[in-house]
This record gives structure tokens, C-alpha cells and sequence, in this order.
């Protein structure tokens, strides 16, 4: 008998293993939840892992999902096997060759993490909305509903695919599926060779283009032709149903599991019966045994394969015995009669019954709803409350299910005591940082039961939408049989939470099971641990009679030398307490895992985690429950005191977990949400914070410029206005002779700073006596945060400095201003919003910002609270995010409709001057705008047009009060990272850089895909490793400032801020004033570049003076001035680029592998750096004039 | 001219070599200095901090950012496709063992008994045929004693004997109270050879942004007389194999060192000068030499300006530094 191994591992792992054993050709484009199976199959492709022909797949990247679909589309004409892997918007833009891959008959597996379609607001979540919207395309499509099926169905789909030739897409839930760790049985190799038919391969072979057989495809086709040629294709479809259901029995004969095109499951004299797709479908599943069990006459058909949709299977799959069917969509279609599946069963029905298909007692009633949309919780309840409201007298026609709708009254109501989950099962959840290594533990820790028990185990894991501080759940089940549960931990036996202050922003025990337990790292002595904790909490422990254990974590951890690491301490207390295994095997599996996963990166590191498990059970403790609850202290609330009624009432919920209980009413439904809700957000870090020493200060700002979270601001004002100052208060004469008789604070607000030392580092200010004193030093928070919090409460009180006051605008002075864009989530030490804090300082009040998705947009526009905010006045920057590829043209049309309204106003404000009077109308049409008081001077003509507007009865007048607001300007900027600019969205970004519009984009390059993990973009420098590129890129980085040069018409710079800050406040104010279009590409130092980022500047600094990343401007306007349009900011390149790159892991990585291929690729860089310096001086030397030669 | 010699229990065909510097992570000048005919490859030394930090940042930089994101759950490839810590120095040495056929001497850094002696077996069985255990440490601790220091090293020492059987120097610094007593002990811990002496990069001061710069000076010949008198002063009187490091550049400078007692010659600074050829005429100049001043072979004149056989040892014995001062006058002069 056949030994299959038994593994736990995530749906897409499971997925890729099928799609790469059985491929040759994987082209591949980064995207949620996507990602990880293109990422498995670069691995295996890198450690040089056959597929079951014994070949090494060739796995390429490319600059976009419709590039990968046209790379995968060309490798099949050409006779390959190829697959690829993505999601969400990534599969609308390969629909248009999803239709050529069909039409052409060709054979080929698509495997879609099924998500959320961005609309109103992306998702990065699971639903079907992507798929549907592919469902017209001609391709097959075939659901899991779990990490076995997706693993089973992903052959069923590469086997059925060569036989029928229709191309599939097999899909299975975004995370629910695509990042459930289950256990499941690995298919082997051999299995893959039953399945897949040689013969059919050739078969697609003999089909290709080649020049020793040639044909062609992809003619144009007229009226005479096309539609017989598209009707020849019917019989194929006719014949794929079966096909797919042969390859099902196959596949059942060998390894005992048994699929079906659709899949019934329950009474077989159900009356009611929940027709549905995907991971809901195991929920389903779990509860139709439970209810039948309790004697419900109902059940659940699975559809497996939606297309083709075989209707004679559908009718012989549903018990004759039906009356009431409920289908559930998990995707809207606003505007249709009902969802797609719904459509469809209606559709088979009213067929069935012309075509006497039907065996139905009685014609069943049908109703459809929705559900889980961006993977919204789908449970148990909610299945019976859709099966209560199928049998009821007059259901609702089309039903939501897993929300409150209050609007239009179409949710279902749903018990919240409906839990039917056997006691058997053992349940346990944890909450970590996402920094402390909890979430790799419990995988980890999976693994262990896994391999050492028969059980099964399922994890899935939570992250919440910040990049720092931010917070992970992590749901575990164990179980005897299999686990049917897609949905998170209602009820845990065992609860822990890793890090302290999570206790204060999210009810951990919320789903505590009574009499269950509870694991704290609690940095107290043993003692004292009970006193700390809330009293919620407290007296949540005393009801539920939980048992409590504790450890010092961070103590065992530190003194072990493993740093704020405390994943292995935590695991080894969760084996001990829960018993799940004996604890002599737990201990030496830690310890072999701790060996296997740190082994590569030497002794050192696995002794020290030897060494902190071995000490993890001396140091917990189990703490008593005293009757009472004690404590004086309760929940803090998860937004500040004097924030808005909407904060309040909406935002603050959704930070503390419980945005599922809002119902429809609370939310905006266009997708338009109040700007700057950052500064409502209670932060609970515990980081230390920098301290301010005003004898020392020099005022420079340099710390306020570089603090990527505005957490330290300065201010000046006058002396007057500190009036009232809390005690604590501090503040100087400001120093600069242009702020005389102003005073100057530098203010942290200890509740916002992540801690990333930046702002030391940059401080240039030290005492004379004790150098390693700056003006500002880190100092632990807890001492200073409360006064900290009542200083910076007072400090954004004091008024903001008026920008008409600056004389000149540089590094010092731009600080001075009100940043627009605070407390973002971005990582700490974040490399990239400091420039756009930055320009929300310089523009902020008159800013449009396109965003192109990414990183940038992401802690620029992730609910629940974001960055952009207005100024005391009310304006600031307006933001949106329409997609990755498009932020260029977004932002021109931004331009063109600011341009559009200026024009118009302009004309009816010239039709009113006898109304209005001359200055105002020269004020605004004729004066200079450009500068603050020229800008400040507009808005009070405006002012004063509304005014007189407002007594002239007009429809003309009407228009232009709604138009004489764009007469103050505009400042539009297209923002995104590397990946948008250089690759996916570059032929827009080139288009709207052509054409002579007053458009502005900033390329925040951390050049690698950051958002998604680090794949490599055309902006990875040569020598770095990536994914993608895990050899090292030996390419040059793309020279996307240079081709924007040749131009000739843009604005381009290269900056960086680290390296010279005032350069880079010039290139922002240039760029600005240019009335073309400009270009900023910013050098953004990232967590995926490998190295401590408080060295972020130190790094900027090497990267200018080794040339591997030279500064420049390039302003068309010297031209006019016989100047040479190019100025270099960095002298030439001196030391060697090993300087820089020695400092990051990105690169070491390389050096590590490969030493003397490193050795190569860092003289490459050298030479290449040298070359394009090089050119820069050449063009810097030389004048286009423009001038006239008269 | 026969130039041969012994050290460490190798017999060498002379006694010229490349101390341990990075010159060696380059396969193309590890090849140049066998060409110019090095008697043996020292390897630039695996420093027990670099490996400690090497593991621990590597550890850090490419974990601490897993699994704490939705969209990402790491940031680069798969670590398991990188040599980290001493791999990277294994690798290194195999490469070398196979380019080069003259012996290959490993070298280790640390201060203080670790896991990282582990690595010494593994560098045994990656082909070194001798290693050199370098003690580099400048105790600044005022609580710590020199009797501790000098016990921890000949332990640490013993420790590194008991996992190898290839030979093992020690290189000193002359930061010792008794350095002929710490020779003593460690001859009698086990070790095969002495390497004298360890230079230190120097510190220097930044006085406009008040920061202490490291920077590596190369030697020059006015570092070796401090060399040449602990080789006398050692020579005869330890079971060990001697080596100069530090200092050597010249003919002349090797002539020195080995009357004084050295059966290996380590150059580093003239290397990096002249290039790795430089040893080549070096090896010339010293058969040269000999046949000019008529020795029979080099064994002839090893050692014999030590103090046991020098005519005058006083002047080893001596520090007299007030008749050096004195008679010291500036250059300008």
C-alpha cells in the first residue's frame, strides 16, 4: 500500500505543489493572497526541484499579472506546459487573454486565491468577486473548499485541462484556504504521473506554434466566419463535464478520496438544502451533520465545477425530497436579479423543468443571499439562520447573512449561542506582536502535533492592517477527526496573550472558554501580576473561572541573548500547560525545530533558544484568582477623550476588534470616510521614546524632518501663546535670527513614537563634555508618558506658524509647518514617510494625492484610522487609491479636472468683474499664486467673490460658487513605490509624464516589491537578492530618472533625505513650481533591504557617495537661462559600493551564496556606477538652449 | 639554496607566508601567492563576534519581519539557500584546499570558550592542516585580572586541542605581563606554534564630529624590533614553533626574524604594498642574501641572535629606553 506523508501545510503551499510538479513554464506577478505560490515555486525552482518529468520549471516574474498571463499564453501556443497563480485585480487585467487562452482551446491551469475585488475600498480578503467576474471568459471553473481539496482538485484541474482543453481556473478562498495550515495528504509524485496522460501532452505539444509545422493562430475573422467558428466550440464544452468527473473517479480509485461535479451532503430526504461554493461549504458541511443529528431534515450540495455547469449532474445530485433551496454567493453583483450561482440554480431549474430533468417531489422555492464578502466571518449560526430562513413562511427573496443590515433590512438574524463545536476538538487562540515571532511559533508548533500525533490541526492566523506594533492572532485546533471549521475560535480552552499591553486594546478573553486557561507574558514579578491586569479582565477570569499562568518572556528571552524574541519561550509554556503532547517530546521537537529552522544560520543561535527553552518552565508560574477582583485600574478607551462623534461611535470600534458588530448605518457607502483619524488612535507601545534637551538643541529640525510617524514635532510661536503651558512644559528663544522673538519647542508625543531612533541618529547637536549626549536621547516611555501625552495634547493646541512668515523654505524651516500626514501605520523607521509628511507640510492644504497601491497605500489609507488629515482651516490633502497599475493616469485626471474648473471659473469670473470689481478679478486671474502670501492673498479673494456671489441671482453665479475655489491652486502628485513606477503602472506613468501637464509624481523606490514581501522590481539594484532574484539581480537597476530626462520637458530629481536633506526640500519645491510634469524618485530605505533601519541614514549617506544611488535635478526651466538643465547634487563616487552594500542583508545574502559570483556582480555595480556618473556629468555639461535667439 | 623549515610540524620549503588578512577571500590572489611561492595560505581569521554576530543578525534581520503582516510573510528568499556564519568560511577554505597545494592554515578569533570552538573540527575536517587560534582582546575591564586572563586563554587553548588533531598555533598579543610565561604555559597546554604579535587597529579622533575613527594602518618595518626581541627571548626556551607577524618587509627584516628565531615568516602589510608577488622576490633576495654572507642554509642562522646564543643579551633584556631616547633626534634635525 501507497504511504502518502501526511503534512501540515497552507492552502497555497498545497496548491503550488500540484501546479509546479505539473508544469514547465510559471510566469508570475506578486499579489495577495497570492503571492505565496508563486514564492513556493521560485524556491523550488532555485534549490533545483524537478517536476515529474524531471525537469526544473522555468519560473519568471513579470512587470504585471497581464504580463504573466501574456508570458503563460505565449509559452503554451509554443508547446509548454505553463501555469500561474493570483487574485483580485490581478485577474482582471488577464481577462482579456483569459479569452484568447479559451478560445483557442487551450490547455491550462489557473490557480486564483480567490479575493475581494477592490470597489468602494480594496481588500486584500477573500470572496469570489474576482472569479465571477471571469466566469463569461470561457474558462472552466472548478472550487475547494479546503487545503486537501485544493490540493486534490488543483490535479483534478491540470489532468481535466489536457483532456477537455478548456482552460481552468481553480480556485479556493484568499486566506481562509490560501493561508489555512491543515493537515493533509501530500500527493505524490507518482500520483501526479497516474493523473496527468503523456499522451494528451504530446497531444498539446504536436498543437504548438513551431516553424517545423507552421500555422497561425489569432487571425481577424468577419462577419462571414466568426460566429460558426465560436458555435464549433459547444461540443468541447458538452464534453468537459464528464471529463472532469472521470478524472474525479480516477483520482478517488487511487487515493480514496471521492469528488463529484457537485457534492450532496446531508438527509437524503432534506427538505431544505444550501446549494454553495468554497470554504463556506465545510462550515455548511459541519453544521447539516449536527443539525441531522438533531433531526433537521436538511442538506448541503457542494458545486465543485460551476463551469461548465452540468445541469443533469445538479438535478441527480439534490434529493428528490426538496422544497426550499437557499443558494449562497459569496460576491455582490449590484444591479442583477440575484448573484451568480443563484442565476444559475434558478436558470437550471426553470430548465430542468422544460427539459423533464427534474425529480423534485415538488418545484422547490429559491431564495439567494450573500455572504462573507471580504472574508467576513461565515459560522455555524449563520448556516442555521440561513436554513431557518429558508423554511419560513415568507423568507427574504435575497438575504445577507453575517451582518446587521439596518438599512435595507436584508441580513438574516443570527443566534449568537449557536455553537456547535464538540468538546473533543481542543481550541486554542494567541495574541502576539507581530514582531515577537507568535504567528512562526504556532506554525511551527502545528508541525510538531502534526508529525507527532495522528490528529488533525488547523491553523489560521489574523493580522491586523499596521505595520508596526501591529497585533496577530492566531486561531489553533486539534482534533481526533477531521476538522471542519473555516471560521475563527469561539470558544478556546486556552488562551494567550504574548504581549502585555494587547490586553488593553483587544478582549482577549472574549472567546475564553469557561473554566478554560490563560497564558500571559506578563514583565512582572510573579506577585505582581495579578495587580497589573485590568479589572475587566480580572473579573472576566473570576467569571469564566479560568486558571492563569505567567512568564517573564522578555527576561528569559534577554537573558538567553535572544533579544525581544520570545516565540520559542511561549511555544515551550503552551506544550507544558496544555499537554497536548507528552512534554519530554514537545521539549526535544522544540528543540529540533529550533535546530532545523536556525541550523543554516549557525550554533550561536540555536544554543541561545536551546538555552531559553530549557529555562522557559522554571520561570512560569501559575498566579492564584483571588474571589474579587482588585484592581483600580480598567480598560483604557481605544480613541482619545476629545475625539469626534463618528470616531467615537464607529472608528473606535473597529480598533478594538468589534467592527463586526456595525451594522450597515455606520458606514459611509461610497467609500468616503473622514480624512485624519490617525490622532484619535490610543497607541499602547512600550518603546522607548526620544527626550528632548532644549540647552542643547540647535533647532536644525533635522529630527522632526526625519521622524517617519510625526511623533516629534517643533514649533515656534509667540511667547504669549504658551500661556497656560502644563508644567512640564519646555521651550526655548528660538535661535535663527528670521524667528526672532518667537519661542521654540520640540515636542514628542511619546504615545505615536515607534521607537526607530531616526531622530537621534540624525541629531547633530552634542554636548561638548559627553559626546554620546544629544539633544535628543532615547529614554524609556513609561516614566515620561503621561506628562509626555499632557505636552504634546497642549503642543498641537499652540497655533501653527503661518507659512507666509518663512523667507525661505529648507530643511529647518519645512519643519516649522503643520504635517498633514501623522501617525500613519507605517513600519517603524519607515524609509518612506518622511517625504510625504514632508510634502504634506509644503502643500498639504491644496494637495491631491493618487495613490498607486502598495505600501504607500496601504498605511496612506488602511482602515480603521488614517494619516491624511486637514489643518485648523479644514483643508489638507485630499487622498484616494484607485489601483496598482493606474496612479499616474488617476492623478492626471486629477489635473485635468482641477484644469478643467480653474478654466471655467476663470471665464464666469470675467463675465462677473462689473459685479465683483476689478482687484478681486485681477487679484485672482492676474497675481502670482505661487508663493504663500500670494497663495493666502488668493483665498481671501475668493472669500470675498463668494460673498458677493451670494447676492447675485444667477445660474451662472450658482456654478461659479462652486468653482471659484480651484482659482486658489492645485498642487496634484501621483505617489507610489518601485513597483508602480518601474513596472506595472510605468506605460501610464510615461504617458502622463509626455504630455505637458502640471502633474507631479514621487516614486517612493525601496526597489523591491515591499508590500508584498520583497520580490524583486526593475528597480532592485544589481547585487541585491530578492525574491525572484534570490541569486542576486544581475541586471542594472533601470534608470528611470534618465528616461524621463530624455524628455526633455520633465522635471525629474533623485533624491534622498538622509543624504541631503536640503536637496531633496529643493526637488519637492522645483517639482512643484514646474508647470509641467515632474518626477521625484526618493530613495526609501526598507525592512526588506535587511539591516537595523536606525542606520537607514547612515545607509542613505553611502548609497550618494558610493554612486549607487547619485543625486541629481534636472529642471527644463535653467534652459531659458543658457543653463544646462542637469545639475549633479553628489560629487563622484569615492570608496568602494562594498561600503554600502556590506550593511545589508539584501546583499550579504549574495555574498553568502556565492562569493565570487557576489565578487562579480559588486564589480559590476562599481563599474555601473562609475558609467552612469559618468553620463550624468556629460549631461551636465551641456546647455540646451532654449533661449530665443533674437 | 635550502631554505626549508619546519613549523608547526610541517616542513616547509622556506619560511615566507601570508599572515592572515583578507587577502586570502580573494581565489585569484590565493592563487598569485602560491605562484610567487608562498609555503603556505594562512586564512584571514572566522572572529567568534563576527560568527556571533553574524548569526544573531542575520537572525534578526530576516526574521523579525516574518509573519507579522497580512501580505507578507517574509521579505526575501528562502534562508536556506544562504551560507550564513562560518559556512561562508568553510566554503572559502574548500575552495582554497583545492586551488592551492601548499598547506593551509585556518584561523580562528575569539576570547572567550564558546560554542563557536565548535567550528574548529569543522574547519579539520574541511581540509586546514594547521589552525591558528588567535587571542586578539584588549581587556578593558578593570575587575579582570591578568592571571584570569592569561588561565583563559591557555584553557580555551586546551579546549580548541581537545577537538582537533591538526596543529595549533597561538597568536599573542604583547598586551601580556609574563609573556614568556604565557608562552610556557600555552607549550605546555599543547600548542604547536607562537605567533608573534597580533596588531590592533588604532583608534583615532574625528574632533570636528566627536567621533572615534578605526582605522587599519599597515605596518612598517619599525614595528618588528618589538618582534625580534620576544623571538629571542622565546627562542630556545619554548617546545613551540615560532612565527613573526608584523613588521617584516624587507630582506633584511626577514634575515632578522629568523636569527632571532623565527621558523615562519608571516607578511601581510608588505603584501597588500606590493602585491602578492612581492614574496616571490623576497624568497630571491633571501637565497641571495644567504649565498652572498656564504650560510650553508637557512637552519644555520635560525636563532642565532637569540638570547640564549646572542652575544649580547642585555640588549634584549633591557628595555633601556633612556639611551634610546637620548639618542633620538627628530628627522628634521
Amino acid at each position: 500500500m501507497t504511504i502518502r506523508p501526511k503534512t501540515p501545510m497552507e492552502g497555497n503551499e498545497a496548491v503550488a505543489s500540484v501546479a509546479y510538479r505539473s508544469s514547465e513554464v510559471c510566469a508570475i506577478y506578486p499579489i495577495t493572497p497570492a503571492s505565496p505560490m508563486g514564492e513556493y515555486a521560485d524556491d523550488w525552482a532555485a534549490e533545483g526541484k524537478g517536476n515529474i518529468w524531471g525537469a526544473v520549471p522555468d519560473v519568471v516574474e513579470m512587470q504585471s499579472e497581464a504580463g504573466a498571463a501574456a508570458a503563460v499564453h505565449g509559452a503554451l501556443q509554443a508547446g509548454a506546459l505553463a501555469t500561474t497563480f493570483t487574485a483580485s485585480q490581478g485577474l482582471l487585467l488577464m481577462i482579456p487573454t483569459l479569452y484568447k487562452i479559451a478560445g483557442e482551446l487551450t490547455p491550462f491551469c489557473l490557480h486564483v486565491a480567490a479575493r475581494t475585488l477592490a470597489t468602494h475600498a480594496l481588500s486584500i480578503f477573500g470572496d469570489h468577486s474576482d472569479v465571477m467576474s471571469c466566469r463569461q471568459t470561457g474558462f472552466a471553473l472548478l472550487a475547494s473548499g479546503s487545503v486537501q481539496e485544493a490540493h486534490d482538485l488543483a490535479l483534478i484541474a491540470h489532468a481535466a485541462t489536457l483532456e477537455s482543453r478548456i482552460p481552468f481556473i481553480h480556485f479556493f478562498d484568499g486566506f481562509r484556504t490560501s493561508h489555512e495550515i491543515s493537515k493533509i495528504e501530500e500527493l505524490l509524485d507518482d500520483d501526479l504521473r497516474f493523473m496527468i496522460d503523456d499522451a494528451l501532452v504530446a497531444e498539446h505539444r504536436t498543437r504548438a506554434l513551431t516553424p517545423d509545422r507552421p500555422v497561425i493562430r489569432g487571425t481577424a475573422q468577419n462577419p462571414d466566419a466568426f460566429f460558426q467558428a465560436r458555435e464549433g466550440i459547444n461540443g468541447i464544452y458538452d464534453a468537459c463535464p464528464e471529463i472532469v468527473e472521470r478524472a474525479m473517479k480516477r483520482l478517488g480509485s487511487r487515493v480514496g478520496r471521492e469528488y463529484g461535479l457537485f457534492d450532496y451532503v446531508g438527509d437524503p430526504e432534506a427538505e431544505s438544502v444550501i446549494i454553495m461554493m468554497g470554504s463556506g461549504q465545510e462550515t455548511a458541511h459541519q453544521t447539516v451533520e449536527w443539525m441531522n443529528r438533531h433531526g433537521a431534515k436538511v442538506g448541503l450540495l457542494k458545486v465543485r465545477l460551476f463551469r461548465p455547469f452540468a445541469i443533469e449532474r445538479f438535478f441527480a445530485a439534490l434529493p428528490a425530497s426538496i422544497r426550499n433551496l437557499a443558494v449562497l454567493d459569496r460576491t455582490k453583483e449590484p444591479g442583477a436579479l440575484g448573484e451568480p450561482l443563484y442565476q444559475d440554480v434558478v436558470t437550471a431549474l426553470s430548465e430542468g423543468a422544460v427539459r423533464d430533468l427534474s425529480h423534485f417531489k415538488q418545484s422547490p422555492r429559491v431564495i439567494g443571499g450573500r455572504y462573507g464578502l471580504s472574508s467576513k466571518e461565515f459560522t455555524p449560526a449563520m448556516v442555521k439562520a440561513v436554513f431557518d430562513e429558508a423554511a419560513a413562511d415568507k423568507p427574504k427573496q435575497h438575504f445577507t447573512v453575517g451582518i446587521v443590515d439596518d438599512v435595507t433590512g436584508l441580513s438574516l438574524t443570527v443566534d449568537p449561542d449557536f455553537n456547535i463545536e464538540p468538546d473533543e476538538v481542543f481550541r486554542a487562540v494567541f495574541y502576539g506582536l507581530g514582531s515577537d515571532g507568535t504567528v512562526g511559533a504556532n506554525k511551527n508548533s502545528l508541525k510538531i502535533i502534526g508529525d507527532e500525533s495522528d490528529r488533525f490541526v488547523q491553523g489560521y492566523f489574523v493580522y491586523d492592517s499596521k505595520k508596526s506594533g501591529a497585533v496577530t492572532a492566531s486561531h489553533l485546533r486539534l482534533s481526533d477527526t477531521q476538522i471542519r471549521a473555516p471560521y475563527l475560535i469561539d470558544s478556546a480552552d486556552f488562551v494567550a496573550c504574548h504581549s502585555f499591553p494587547i490586553l488593553d486594546q483587544h478582549d482577549v478573553l472574549a472567546h475564553a472558554k469557561p473554566g478554560g486557561t490563560l497564558l500571559l507574558n506578563a514583565p512582572f514579578e510573579s506577585g505582581q501580576v495579578w495587580d497589573e491586569l485590568p479589572k475587566e479582565l480580572q473579573q472576566s477570569i473570576i467569571d469564566k473561572k479560568l486558571r492563569v499562568f505567567a512568564i517573564d518572556a522578555y527576561k528569559v528571552a534577554k537573558e538567553a541573548g535572544l533579544g525581544g524574541r520570545i516565540n520559542t519561550i511561549m511555544q515551550t509554556c503552551f506544550f507544558d500547560i496544555s499537554a497536548v503532547l507528552d512534554s519530554e517530546t514537545a521539549l526535544r521537537r522544540i528543540k529540533e525545530a529550533i535546530s532545523y529552522s536556525y541550523g543554516k544560520m549557525g550554533e550561536e543561535v540555536v544554543r541561545r533558544n536551546h538555552a531559553a527553552v530549557d529555562s522557559s518552565l522554571a520561570n512560569l508560574v501559575e498566579i492564584s484568582v483571588p474571589e474579587t477582583a482588585s484592581a483600580t485600574r480598567c480598560l483604557p478607551p481605544p480613541v482619545l477623550d476629545d475625539s469626534p462623534d463618528f470616531v467615537k461611535r464607529v472608528t473606535a470600534l473597529m480598533i478594538a476588534g468589534k467592527g463586526d458588530l456595525l451594522p450597515v448605518s455606520a458606514f459611509p457607502i461610497d467609500g468616503t470616510w473622514p480624512a485624519g483619524t490617525s490622532k484619535w488612535e490610543r497607541r499602547l507601545a512600550e518603546n522607548d521614546v526620544p527626550v528632548w534637551d532644549v540647552a542643547l538643541c540647535v533647532q536644525c529640525n533635522l529630527c522632526a524632518l526625519t521622524c517617519p510617524h510625526a511623533a516629534i514635532r517643533a514649533k515656534v510661536y509667540k511667547p504669549e501663546a504658551a500661556a497656560g503651558a502644563p508644567a512640564g512644559f519646555e521651550w526655548a528663544d528660538a535661535r535663527q535670527s528670521d524667528l526672532k522673538g518667537l519661542k521654540y519647542t520640540l515636542q514628542v508625543s511619546p504615545d505615536d513614537c515607534t521607537g526607530c531612533t531616526l531622530c537621534v541618529q540624525i541629531c547633530p547637536a552634542k554636548d561638548k563634555s559627553n559626546p554620546k549626549h544629544k539633544a535628543v536621547d532615547m529614554a524609556p516611555s513609561a516614566p515620561i508618558r503621561e506628562a509626555g501625552r499632557e505636552n504634546f495634547a497642549f503642543f498641537t493646541k499652540l497655533p501653527e506658524f503661518d507659512p507666509a512668515e518663512l523667507t525661505r523654505i529648507d530643511p529647518r524651516t519645512s519643519q516649522l509647518l503643520e504635517p498633514l500626514f501623522t501617525h500613519s501605520g507605517a513600519c517603524s523607521g519607515c524609509g518612506e514617510t518622511p517625504y510625504l509628511k514632508l510634502l504634506s507640510q509644503l502643500f498639504g492644504d491644496r494637495l491631491l494625492i493618487a495613490n498607486a497601491t502598495g505600501c504607500s497605500s496601504i498605511y496612506g489609507g488602511n482602515l480603521p484610522t488614517t494619516p491624511y488629515g486637514p489643518n485648523a482651516q479644514g483643508r489638507g490633502p485630499a487622498w484616494s487609491n484607485s489601483l496598482f497599475e493606474d496612479a499616474g493616469e488617476f492623478g492626471f485626471g486629477f489635473r485635468l479636472a482641477v484644469d478643467m474648473n480653474d478654466k471655467q471659473a476663470r471665464d464666469l469670473l470675467t463675465r462677473f468683474s462689473a459685479h465683483i470689481g476689478d482687484a478681486a478679478v485681477r487679484g485672482l486671474l492676474d497675481s502670482d499664486k505661487s508663493s504663500a502670501e500670494g497663495l493666502a492673498a488668493a483665498r481671501d479673494w475668493i472669500a470675498h467673490v463668494k460673498d458677493k456671489l451670494a447676492g447675485i441671482q444667477d445660474a451662472d453665479a450658482r456654478r461659479l460658487e462652486t468653482l471659484i475655489d480651484y482659482l486658489a491652486p492645485k498642487s496634484v502628485w501621483s505617489v507610489g513605490g518601485d513597483g508602480w513606477a518601474y513596472d506595472i503602472g510605468f506605460g501610464g506613468l510615461d504617458h502622463v509624464m509626455s504630455c505637458h501637464r502640471n502633474l507631479n509624481a514621487l516614486v517612493l523606490d525601496t526597489e523591491v516589491y515591499s508590500n508584498t514581501g520583497g520580490q524583486q522590481s526593475k528597480a532592485t539594484p544589481l547585487g541585491a537578492a530578492a525574491k525572484f532574484a534570490s541569486a542576486g539581480k544581475a541586471s542594472a537597476k533601470k534608470d528611470l530618472g534618465l528616461e524621463m530626462m530624455s524628455y526633455g520637458h520633465v522635471y525629474v530629481a533623485r533624491i534622498a533625505y538622509g543624504a541631503r536633506p536640503t536637496q531633496t526640500v529643493q526637488a519637492f519645491l522645483e517639482a512643484e513650481s514646474y508647470p509641467g510634469p515632474s518626477i521625484i524618485i526618493a530613495y526609501s530605505h526598507c525592512i526588506a533591504h535587511g539591516y537595523d533601519l536606525a542606520f537607514g541614514l547612515e545607509q542613505q549617506k553611502l548609497a550618494v557617495s558610493t554612486g549607487m544611488w547619485p543625486l541629481y535635478r534636472f529642471d527644463p526651466r535653467r534652459n531659458a537661462e543658457n543653463l544646462p538643465p542637469l545639475q549633479l547634487d553628489s560629487p563622484a563616487p569615492k570608496g568602494s559600493v562594498r561600503d554600502y552594500m556590506k550593511n545589508e542583508a539584501r546583499f550579504r545574502m549574495v555574498e553568502k551564496r556565492n562569493p565570487e559570483r557576489f565578487k562579480q556582480l559588486q564589480a559590476a555595480a562599481e563599474r555601473q556606477a562609475a558609467e552612469r556618473f559618468s553620463i550624468y556629468q556629460q549631461l551636465a555639461g551641456i546647455v540646451v538652449s532654449k533661449a530665443d535667439p533674437q | 639554496m635550502d631554505l626549508s623549515t619546519r613549523y608547526l610540524g610541517l616542513d616547509l620549503d622556506h619560511p615566507l607566508m601570508p599572515g592572515a588578512s583578507p587577502m586570502v577571500d580573494d581565489l585569484d590572489t590565493v592563487r598569485r601567492l602560491e605562484d610567487a611561492g608562498a609555503a603556505a595560505i594562512v586564512m584571514h581569521s572566522l572572529f567568534e563576534e563576527q560568527i556571533r554576530h553574524e548569526e544573531s543578525g542575520a537572525a534578526a534581520h530576516m526574521e523579525a519581519h516574518t509573519f507579522a503582516h497580512g501580505e507578507a510573510s517574509s521579505y526575501f528568499p528562502a534562508a536556506d539557500r544562504f551560507a550564513l556564519g562560518p559556512d561562508e568560511y568553510l566554503g572559502q577554505l574548500a575552495r582554497i584546499k583545492e586551488a592551492v597545494a601548499v598547506p593551509v592554515v585556518a584561523s580562528l578569533n575569539g576570547t572567550t570558550r564558546g560554542g563557536w570552538l565548535g567550528y574548529a573540527s569543522q574547519l579539520e575536517q574541511g581540509g586546514a592542516d594547521a589552525l591558528e587560534l588567535n587571542v586578539y582582546e584588549l581587556e578593558t575591564d578593570p575587575d579582570q585580572e591578568a592571571a584570569d586572563i592569561e588561565i583563559r586563554i591557555t584553557e580555551m587553548l586546551r579546549a580548541l586541542k581537545s577537538e582537533v588533531k591538526i596543529p595549533v598555533a597561538v597568536k599573542l598579543s604583547y598586551f601580556h605581563t609574563s609573556i614568556a610565561n604565557l608562552a610556557k604555559r600555552l607549550s605546555g597546554a599543547g600548542a604547536d606554534g607562537l605567533v608573534l604579535f597580533n596588531r590592533f587597529y588604532q583608534p583615532d579622533i574625528d574632533i570636528e564630529e566627536l567621533e572615534v575613527l578605526h582605522k587599519l594602518q599597515l605596518s612598517s618595518s619599525a614595528e618588528l624590533p618589538l618582534r625580534l626581541r620576544w623571538l629571542a627571548i622565546l627562542s630556545g626556551r619554548v617546545a613551540t614553533s615560532l612565527a613573526v607577524s608584523g613588521g617584516v618587509h624587507t630582506v633584511q627584516d626577514v634575515v632578522k626574524a629568523i636569527m632571532a628565531g623565527a621558523d615562519a615568516v608571516q607578511l601581510v602589510s608588505c603584501l597588500l604594498l606590493r602585491g602578492p608577488d612581492h614574496i616571490g622576490t623576497l624568497l630571491r633576495e633571501l637565497a641571495q642574501w644567504l649565498e652572498q654572507h656564504e650560510y650553508d642554509s637557512l637552519a644555520q642562522m635560525r636563532g642565532s641572535m637569540g638570547l640564549d646564543k646572542c652575544p649580547d643579551p642585555r640588549a634584549y633584556e633591557r628595555a633601556q629606553y633612556v639611551e634610546t631616547l637620548l639618542s633620538w633626534r627628530p628627522q628634521s634635525d
